[in-house]
């Protein structure tokens, strides 16, 4: 068996080398970090480092959850992902329908190639026009307000408003990238489908809902449980830019990872930093082998292991 | 036999108005928010302080870019930096990413099913961004290096599976056909396998690098010399200094808020211009791949 082994590693040798460098690259950044999960459970100091630091129990999670934190960034997070999920698709789902639909192809190109363009800028780039937007002496919104002669908003301090800032400007960027994958699902349809419900006298929208909606049902469910695995992950990069280090907004909000952010660069608190990756760590991995699985039950192609 | 609801043709027009309404309208949200950058950059700035931002220029003037490139070093600097940050990034990247597809999509490669999960599982588990950050500056001693902006964002598993689905396809006669005519692994994977792939590399070669045009978080951890900027970084930067002169502005006499002379409203959005400006251009060369690109990497990941 051990000769076996070995006669197969040499008879592989080339192959191995070519994996050499993307092996030590996930060893280093990926795996690495993974050991650094002890640190949720010490007191971190710099000098002793990771594996030096003592140990602390559980305080780190103590503090995280008696404080209430933990219920309210995980609440955020989660309620924010499932509305992001339901909006992105709907839309998506009624862009992708409506443009398959259309017989004018340089009309459909045009209108697909700008709403791709957000999806190219960064989340610092939508920061600044957002900002525009929605500025209380200056921001087109509030220029609109004054002119119409009503009372300008303070969008900067008013928590409340913001869910909807954020699922704006969430579906604005996705809307394009998004539609894509119903837009490829709608070309896969067959189309003698299509013919023969014209032929039996249905309209364009008994066809629409009869045919066309029912044929994305795999892609949709599919799409949808995938994004359900990674309902406990914030995207930082739009939560950062859009709020900022904004304390009064942190309410409506804070997700986890902004949190985790928050507490490392600017309370230089490791521990408590750890401990809230790793919570989310933790429910991410549940989450994620739960839809994989049932996307597995689903449809045995579209798993991702 | 049901009734029909529409005349003939109706329910088609009825259908085609309400999708030319819906996404046109979407496009025109869209499209607007970058008319309004664009024409805020080339308005006075006192025109902007009087009636706010609006979609046309108000007093056509270049004067924001003129600030900007009054002293154009800054700007070029953080150009230069995320210039070469990208084609390294992305060539390196799409090497790594490349070669490991290969052997993983080669049918005869005794362990590919236990490699694969050695990627796939890093997009189940992470350890988070602490020990990242500390592994980063304390043991790889990364801070304020080209280093610790390159690698981050070199190589990741959604990436690799888009790659490699892409080389399944490859019929595996070619290679053999290849290894019969001497070429070994390595070889084939150069000469013959590459050449095939001209789509998945332009398709992940975009992804790479929008990752690295548009990264400014990895600048934010770990660069505090403001000469080593990526462009998204110091624009991130720029707005947030603008918003604090403001701050100072506001609180101090107007006497010295008129000597800044700053014309920070507008000198906002031209910075947006002059960074996001060359990738729109570049745009309708490379839209026809990404569309390609996220069709296959939907379904896988």
């Amino acid at each position: 068996m051990k000769k076996g082994f070995f006669q197969k590693v040499k008879k592989y040798k080339v192959l191995l080398l070519m994996l050499l460098p993307a092996v030590i690259y996930t060893i280093i950044f990926c795996y690495l970090p993974m050991s650094g999960i002890i640190l949720a459970f010490k007191d971190f100091n710099y000098r002793d480092g990771i594996f030096g630091s003592p140990f602390s129990g559980l305080k780190n999670f103590e503090f995280f959850f008696s404080s209430g934190q933990a219920l309210k960034v995980t609440k955020n997070t989660v309620l924010y992902n499932l509305t992001f999920i339901l909006v992105n698709t709907v839309f998506q789902l009624a862009v992708a329908i409506f443009l398959s639909e259309m017989k004018n192809n340089r009309f459909k190109k045009c209108a697909h190639s700008i709403m791709f363009l957000p999806y190219f800028i960064s989340w610092v780039v939508v920061s600044s026009i957002c900002y525009s937007f929605i500025n209380s002496d200056y921001g087109l919104i509030n220029q609109y307000f004054s002119f119409r002669g009503m009372e300008k908003i303070d969008f900067y301090n008013t928590s409340s408003l913001w869910p909807f800032i954020l699922v704006f400007f969430n579906t604005w960027k996705n809307i394009g990238y998004g539609s894509v994958m119903y837009l490829a699902a709608i070309t896969g349809i067959d189309t003698t489908l299509y013919e023969a419900a014209e032929i039996d006298g249905a309209n364009i929208f008994q066809r629409i809902f009869r045919i066309t909606i029912p044929s994305l049902m795999p892609t949709l469910i599919v799409l949808t449980l995938l994004a359900l695995g990674n309902v406990f992950r914030g995207n930082f990069d739009m939560f950062y830019n859009l709020v900022g280090s904004n304390g009064l907004l942190y309410d409506t909000t804070d997700v986890i990872d902004t949190f985790t952010f928050r507490a490392l660069i600017q309370s230089n608190d490791f521990g408590m930093s750890a401990a809230a990756a790793l919570y989310q760590s933790v429910l991410c991995f549940i989450t994620i082998v739960l839809a994989n699985f049932a996307v597995k039950k689903y449809d045995k192609d579209y798993s991702l292991f | 036999m049901k009734k029909k609801i529409f005349k003939s043709g109706m329910d088609k027009k009825i259908f085609s108005i309400l999708g030319y309404l819906f996404c046109g309208t979407i496009a025109v949200i869209c499209l607007l928010p970058f008319l309004m950058v664009l024409s805020a950059s080339v308005s006075s700035n006192e025109e902007v302080v009087r009636t706010g931002y609006s979609i046309l220029p108000k007093h056509f003037t270049l004067s924001a870019y003129q600030s900007i490139f009054s002293n154009p070093t800054v700007v070029c600097r953080a150009y230069l930096v995320t210039i070469f940050l990208t084609s390294t990034g992305t060539f390196l990247g799409l090497f790594m990413t490349s070669m490991t597809a290969y052997v993983l999509a080669r049918k005869d490669f005794p362990w590919r099913n236990k490699f694969s999960l050695f990627f796939y599982f890093t997009t189940l588990f992470s350890g988070g961004l602490v020990s990242t950050y500390i592994l980063m500056i304390k043991y790889l001693n990364f801070k304020n290096t080209y280093l610790a902006l390159l690698l981050p964002l070199l190589f990741n598993a959604f990436n690799l599976l888009i790659m490699k689905s892409y080389m399944i396809s490859i019929p595996g006669d070619l290679i053999d056909a290849s290894k019969i005519d001497g070429c070994g692994d390595f070889r084939t994977y150069l000469t013959v396998v590459l050449p095939m792939c001209k789509a998945s590399f332009a398709t992940v070669g975009l992804f790479i690098a929008l990752a690295y045009w548009n990264d400014w978080y990895n600048a934010m951890l770990y660069i505090d010399d403001e000469t080593m900027y990526p462009l998204q970084y110091f624009l991130y930067q720029r707005i947030n200094n603008i918003e604090a002169y403001k701050r100072i502005l506001s609180q101090s006499t107007s006497a010295v808020a008129g000597s800044l002379n700053l014309p920070v409203h507008t000198l906002k959005m031209a910075l947006t211009v002059v960074i996001t400006g060359p990738f729109i251009f570049a745009y309708p060369m490379v839209h026809k791949y990404f569309v390609k690109g996220v069709t296959i990497g939907a379904v896988k990941g």
